[in-house]
């Protein structure tokens, strides 16, 4: 699963609280009918699957509460639990260090390193354990280069290691944005009173951080949670990993079904608790637009802080980047045939595009219903897709197909089934930015449509959408982004013979061969790139 | 509003273009790519039968065809091992093969009933790493590895369709109670777990992990492409005649009902020919089960080596009992 947090319109603070909606006139006039009912089809793919598999597993009796109190459930989730709170813990810190060093201080290189920290966000968790996993190790790729074996890196060490540098740029996003809103007035007082930095960073700054990180936290944490190809390579047994086995090896497909519905019930838990928190937290005002200051540090605290930044771009990109680079070569001068295959790379890109169209034209209508007739029902729509977004994909694949073995009929193992899944998937990142644009569009444009006599389908046809076609592509841009590094739910929803890069990436390294899985690697980081950087630039301008 | 109309064709295009592709033979392949999709290509040219394959884990492909029922795309089963196929079969998910196509291989690789058919053989062996394992410290069968000497050394792959069979196997031979304690045994004993036999023979001539059970061709691949003088991995013939030296063969099934149903016999027709079974013997080190075609000379002869004696058919009776017992021992 990936999760976007580009920025803050992008999601970064979950769309369930959209901030800036009482300040401007909502016109609560009633929704026709057709939208509620295009808008509720967009959530039937997968809640009704979902919906069956609960029915599977209550159906299942006794014997699903046997898969529960078996020792075995319980130790699991005690290790999911403890592991998502180690990698939180750690991408929280290296998140909120490089986005305070990026932000409060001169370094040399300036933006420069703001950009770096952040790309990581490319290269997806499974390719960065394959590349930890094929570099380290008595026979790995520093040992052949060097001659002299690193140690192993695998188990709960290596998947901590992998998670971290896939999701601290989350946290990193969020709260650099919040840091270039937040006035350094506060602490260039404090320090101009003689407060150390450490000590104005703790007083002044982590308590207006706050919000930021428990949302950004919330990111990596749900990333962590549903993360499934870091730690199937890694060899870290926790939720997922095991959903899977459990699928693969038994006949009987109950206990995968009852793990699953467990792991939702852990993932819906953690998102209870960052709205309770982030309930209670205060924001701080945002001050108006101005310069950034910057203080300087000295020369050894430069040194410091270049080393630290270097050394998470060095783990989160140079090197998964430069080992796929060097199996490439590798590969190359040995004369192994390059396994790339076309097929991989239309499965992914058609795979990808269609999602993302699927997914603007769904979260149309939920947008409007969301922003331009907020009521209790429409706060509840924005949260069941924002609600779907948080699940961990192996669990709703699973769900999907138990539901379509039995009821699809000639869907089942389908393109199309494969490509809804994903818009639903990811829809939250549409209606996310969708929503934000919205909201910048005065409603008295329409108002005025409509009083010149069009009615309000022609209205949104010929005004609404046309001001909001930036943000739904924009969106569909992120939908595209994820679906093309989505690994769980299309290795289990995938049509025979339907290929992507993720699936190959995933089954070169799960079959050791990591020097053929270098090529689609590269290319999927490649592909990715594009999209991730128009969204960067297009959304530091307004949507 | 140009942009949506565009995405609405877009849409449109792509619904029809992912429709509608009937006349192809669909295989569920519990067995690997690198393995046998050069040998499905060649059928392809061959016959100028269009074929899709879905390749993945035995068991689960196995469990796959129970869950899709009469709904399944599968027009032919393809598996690793017999337990997988015997566990389909049970289900009446299988039409009976032809005598014709039976009478080709040995009786005791194929279904008592004709539902299925052996097409290769192979044997269960111990994988070890001969820098650092002493092959006359290896025991006699998969009972001397839950000593504290092993600990942590000995990888397996317990939601392998080979792996499930073996317990299976030993559940048969051994009975359920001692099957539950080797394997919680060997869980106590940290061996290490990888999700299947090709990647515990990479491990091992890595060097990650000393030794592993596993089936006795993969090593050999190894070897093909590495080179014997970069392999260090080694394999050893349990000589203890115990469910962990089974020889049990890979085999394939014709899905009942299927409209494909003679192009599904071309299929298993094509599997048995000369030109496959040496395929089997040469690029795969299997063992040729069609008379006539002879074994890698790298090979031990079939017949030098102690198997336990055993009904296949029988597997796939117990086979949901030995993936129980896995997860009991919390393997999986």
């Amino acid at each position: 699963m990936s999760l976007p947090a580009l920025d803050e319109t992008a999601g970064g603070t979950p769309p369930v609280d959209l901030p800036g909606a009482e300040l401007r006139p909502v016109r609560p006039g009633r929704p026709p009918a057709w939208l509620w009912i295009a808008a509720g089809i967009a959530l039937v793919p997968i809640s009704i699957p979902l919906l069956f598999l609960g029915g599977r597993v209550i159906a299942a009796g006794g014997e699903a509460w046997d898969v529960i109190t078996t020792g075995r459930t319980f130790e699991l989730l005690v290790r999911s639990l403890a592991f998502t709170a180690a990698v939180t813990a750690a991408a929280s810190a290296v998140g909120v260090a490089a986005a305070w060093l990026t932000t409060r201080v001169e370094l040399p290189g300036g933006g420069i390193w703001a950009a770096l920290v952040a790309l990581p966000l490319v290269v997806p968790s499974y390719v960065i354990a394959l590349t930890y996993l094929s570099f380290a190790g008595p026979r790995g790729l520093f040992a052949d280069i060097v001659g002299i074996g690193l140690p192993r890196v695998s188990g709960f060490f290596g998947a901590w290691l992998a998670l971290t540098m896939s999701t601290y740029p989350y946290v990193f996003l969020v709260a650099r944005a919040a840091l270039r809103r937040i006035d350094p007035v506060l602490e260039e007082a404090a320090h101009g009173l003689g407060a150390s930095r450490w000590h104005t960073f703790r007083t002044i700054v982590l308590p207006q951080l706050r919000p930021s990180i428990v949302a950004g936290g919330l990111l990596a944490a749900l990333y962590t949670l549903s993360d499934f190809g870091a730690v199937a390579l890694m060899r870290f047994d926790v939720f997922t990993r095991v959903i899977y086995a459990q699928y693969q090896g038994r006949i009987d497909r109950t206990p995968a079904a009852v793990l699953s519905v467990v792991l939702i019930a852990v993932a819906l838990l953690v998102l209870w608790l960052e709205h309770r928190t982030r309930g209670r937290a205060a924001y701080f005002p945002a001050r108006a637009h101005g310069r950034m200051r910057t203080g300087t540090l000295t020369r050894r605290g430069t040194a410091a802080a270049l080393g630290y930044l270097s050394t998470i771009v060095f783990l989160g990109l140079l090197l998964p980047l430069g080992t796929l680079a060097a199996w490439l070569v590798r590969g190359a001068v040995r004369g192994d045939v390059i396994d790339m295959r076309w097929g991989a790379i239309t499965g992914s890109v058609v795979g990808s595009v269609a999602a993302a169209l699927i997914a603007i034209v769904a979260a149309i209508p939920i947008v409007v219903l969301t922003v331009r007739h907020r009521s209790r029902l429409s706060v509840w729509l924005e949260r069941a897709v924002y609600l779907i977004f948080s699940l961990p994909h192996i669990t709703v694949a699973l769900a999907v197909v138990f539901f379509g073995a039995s009821y699809l009929g000639p869907l089942y193992q389908s393109f199309a089934v494969l490509v809804i899944v994903y818009a639903v998937l990811f829809l939250a990142q549409v209606t996310g930015v969708g929503s934000a644009s919205l909201l910048q569009v005065n409603p008295n444009l329409e108002e005025a449509s409509r009083g010149l006599g069009r009615n309000r389908f022609e209205t949104l046809r010929r005004i609404t959408l046309p001001l909001i076609s930036r943000g739904l592509l924009t969106g569909g841009a992120l939908v595209f982004l994820t679906t093309m590094k989505e690994l769980p739910a299309t290795l289990l929803l995938r049509p025979t013979g339907f290929d992507t890069l993720a699936v190959r990436i995933w089954s070169t390294a799960n079959d050791l061969f990591y020097a053929r899985a270098a090529a689609p690697a590269l290319l999927l980081v490649a592909v990715s790139a594009v999209p991730t950087y128009l969204i960067l630039t297009r959304l530091r301008e307004p949507v | 509003m140009r942009n949506l109309t565009v995405i609405a064709l877009m849409i449109g295009l792509l619904a029809t273009s992912c429709g509608g592709d009937d006349e192809t033979l669909t295989i569920y392949s519990g067995r690997n790519e690198a393995l046998v999709g050069p040998l499905i290509q060649r059928f392809e040219e061959q016959s100028g039968i269009d074929v899709t394959v879905r390749y993945g884990d035995s068991g689960e492909l196995a469990a796959t065809l129970l869950e899709e029922g009469d709904n399944s795309p599968a027009d032919v089963f393809f598996s690793q091992d017999p337990a997988s196929l015997g566990s389909v079969a049970i289900e009446g998910m299988f039409t009976p093969l032809a005598d014709t196509l039976l009478g080709r291989v040995p009786e005791r690789f194929s279904d008592e009933a004709g539902r299925w058919l052996g097409v290769s053989g192979r044997v269960r062996v111990v994988v070890y790493d001969a820098s650092e394992v002493d092959p006359s410290s290896l025991p006699a069968s998969e009972a001397g590895f839950v000593t504290d000497e092993w600990e942590g050394r000995v990888a397996i792959a317990p939601t392998n369709g080979s792996f499930l069979a073996f317990v299976a196997a030993k559940i048969l031979l051994d009975g359920e109670q001692a099957t539950l304690d080797w394997l919680e045994a060997m869980a106590d004993n940290s061996a290490p777990t990888y999700s299947k036999n090709s990647v515990i023979v990479a491990a091992v001539d890595d060097g990650e992990v000393d030794a592993g059970l596993v089936n006795h061709y993969y090593l050999f691949r190894r070897i093909a492409e590495e080179g014997a003088d970069n392999v260090v991995a080694s394999n050893y013939f349990l000589p203890g005649g115990s469910a962990a030296s089974l020889v049990m063969p890979a085999g394939v099934g014709i899905i009942a009902g299927t409209p494909e149903e003679s192009a599904a016999e071309e299929f298993v027709e094509f599997l048995l020919s000369a030109e496959s079974q040496e395929y089997f013997a040469q690029e795969t080190f299997e063992y040729p089960l069609v008379d006539g075609v002879a074994a890698h000379p790298d090979l031990p002869p079939l017949a030098s080596l102690s198997t336990p004696n055993l009904n296949l058919s029988e597997l796939a009776s117990v086979l949901g009992r030995a993936t129980d017992l896995v997860a009991r021992a919390g393997l999986l």
